[in-house]
């Protein structure tokens, strides 16, 4: 672990150089910490894989006072975590949702029900939220899942596209340019300006994908466009 | 009918920006507002505005506007051009001066001359409802501001007050240092130690320019590449306005104010944030110089720079 200035404006605490559970839930934990401790002038907490940053207003404390602050709220690495909200994601698969699927079942040597079924039943990680505004990065996907990033990105992928990448999993919130590949659509909004906290998932956050069928997703798309939707969510051990 | 201005040009890329957006980093939003926020503050003392009240930035070539409003006050900071009045009392108004203009009149600013970014604010603020507690505009996430996008010809953006008292005009008591030369200042890190001692050397002793992809997320800089010691591609970390990222290229970004909030490049310095307005208005083209600082001295900078920024509000000269 050390503690390493960003500027003048922040403080990055960096438990390791991978990705890896122990350092997310490290990190994860020193961000609640750092939140409860309310520490004068720190303006909001930017978790990653290897690291969280501490922002600060330079005119409200300084960075000196700050790192001694947050040095004393590091825990020996061994705390018990805390329960973390377990969203069920709504996901088609069927081909006309999943434009990379085949290619996936093709480079994997699996078939594409094989690849459902490996994304289908592993509860991901969210280790932190970025790249555009309310893109989860979740992982870790079953080793035979694991492919590099398309040779050739798209230029715009629709929102609530599924995609699997390197060890990780994500949901494009936006249209936006991507390298992943498209293994399935969900209907759910992942980023709405209209909610208080416009990002739906959050890090440190489960996720389970969860099979619908195209008419399941047209359903659930409407009841969505109606504001009448509400994706499922319950707390559940870490 | 609502007061307003009516964009009859729109400039290369104006854009409503107030103090930035807090708090939404760790959902991906970046914090956004002006790439100079001296210029800001200072436009806005100078009609008489709280300190990041929303205003418009424009970049490089700023916007042709007309009053829609039985009148209104603007002022120009952050470049050596001029307000130009092409309307009834044509005339010409230079930057760091207020200026009260009535119903009709039409005033543009030109291209920027010296300086990449420069704001115009307007007594009593645009009428822009916060997203996420800020006007400030992030065009790629189409956040905040007009319509999540920069101005566009025939629009008609709101203001707050339908008209504004005849007074003393004001103008700043010397012009606006724009700093087209000045050394900027950085703090060595978060991975300096991925890179070689020679790429530190390089950094803080070499003449960088300011090439032509420069906006609001990031500058890429030309001049010598700077060597990485343990590669380039890391597990990503968070990202603050002003960190220097060298990609596989070895050629330095400075990121700016729409920057991505996590990034996989490591990051070799990061310019103090007294210096963010400093690089938020240099053009592509000019030189750009590093020196290093400690932390201790980059917070004591913007203590100060911020004073003066008080100081300069309590003391404009009536004219």
């Amino acid at each position: 672990m050390r503690l390493l200035p960003a500027g003048d404006t922040a403080v990055i605490v960096e438990f390791g150089d991978r990705i890896d559970r122990v350092v997310s839930d490290r990190v994860l934990r020193l961000s609640a910490r750092v939140r409860a401790a309310n520490l004068p002038g720190v303006v909001e907490m930017v978790p990653t894989f290897r690291s969280l940053m501490v922002r600060y207003d330079p005119l409200a404390t300084d960075g000196a006072s700050l790192t001694v602050a947050i040095e004393s709220l590091l825990d020996s690495g061994s705390g018990e975590a805390a329960p973390v909200r377990l969203w069920r994601i709504p996901t088609c698969y069927a081909a006309s949702h999943a434009p990379d699927l085949a290619e996936v079942a093709q480079r994997t040597g699996l078939s594409t029900a094989e690849v459902v079924g490996l994304h289908s039943s592993t509860r991901f990680h969210i280790y932190m939220i970025g790249f555009v505004p309310g893109y989860p990065y979740m992982g870790d996907l079953p080793a035979p899942l694991v492919l590099p990033r398309r040779a050739d990105p798209r230029i715009r992928v629709p929102p609530g596209s599924i995609a699997i990448a390197t060890t990780m999993t994500a949901i494009y919130p936006l249209e936006s340019p991507g390298g992943w590949h498209l293994i399935g659509t969900t209907p759910v909004r992942l980023f709405d300006l209209r909610r208080a906290r416009p990002a739906l998932l959050g890090p440190g956050d489960a996720v389970w994908f969860e099979p619908i069928t195209v008419r399941e997703f047209d359903a659930i798309r409407a009841a969505v466009a109606a504001d009448a939707y509400q994706v499922p969510c319950e707390t559940a051990a870490a | 009918m609502m007061p307003a201005l009516e964009v009859i040009a729109p400039g290369l890329h104006t854009t409503v920006q107030d103090q930035g957006r807090i708090g939404y980093q760790d959902i991906g939003v970046p914090a956004s507002g002006p790439l100079d926020r001296v210029s800001l503050n200072l436009a806005n003392a100078l009609v008489g505005n709280p300190p990041g009240t929303p205003a418009l930035e424009m970049l490089l070539h700023g916007p042709t506007l007309k009053v829609m409003a039985e009148s209104v006050r603007v002022a120009l900071v952050g470049c050596s051009a001029a307000i130009e009045i092409r309307s009834g009392d044509a005339r010409i108004v230079p930057a760091g001066r207020s200026v009260r203009l009535t119903r009709g009149d039409v005033f543009r600013i030109g291209a920027l001359r010296d300086s990449v970014s420069a704001c115009l604010a307007i007594e009593g603020g645009l009428d822009i409802p916060p997203v996420l507690g800020s006007a400030s505009t992030y065009v790629r996430g189409a956040i905040g501001g007009f319509q999540g996008r920069r101005l566009q010809a025939s629009d008609v953006v709101p203001l707050t007050l339908a008209g504004v008292a005849v007074r003393t005009e004001y103008s700043l008591s010397r012009p606006l240092d724009l700093a087209l030369d000045q050394p900027i200042r950085v703090v060595l890190g978060p991975q300096a130690d991925y890179f070689t001692d020679g790429a530190v050397k390089t950094l803080l002793s070499s003449d960088y320019t300011v090439s032509p992809q420069a906006d609001r997320m990031g500058y890429r800089l030309e001049g010598p590449a700077l060597a990485h010691a343990k590669g380039y591609d890391i597990v990503s970390d968070g990202i603050v306005a002003g960190a220097i990222q060298v990609p596989g290229s070895g050629l330095p970004i400075v990121l700016m104010v729409d920057n991505q909030t996590i990034g996989g490049y490591p990051k070799i310095a990061t310019v103090i944030s007294a210096d963010i307005p400093v690089v938020g208005r240099r053009k592509p083209g000019r030189p750009i110089r590093f020196v290093a600082v400690d932390v201790h001295e980059a917070e004591r900078l913007r203590r100060e720079q911020e004073a003066a920024i008080r100081r300069e509000a309590e003391t404009l000269l009536p004219l």
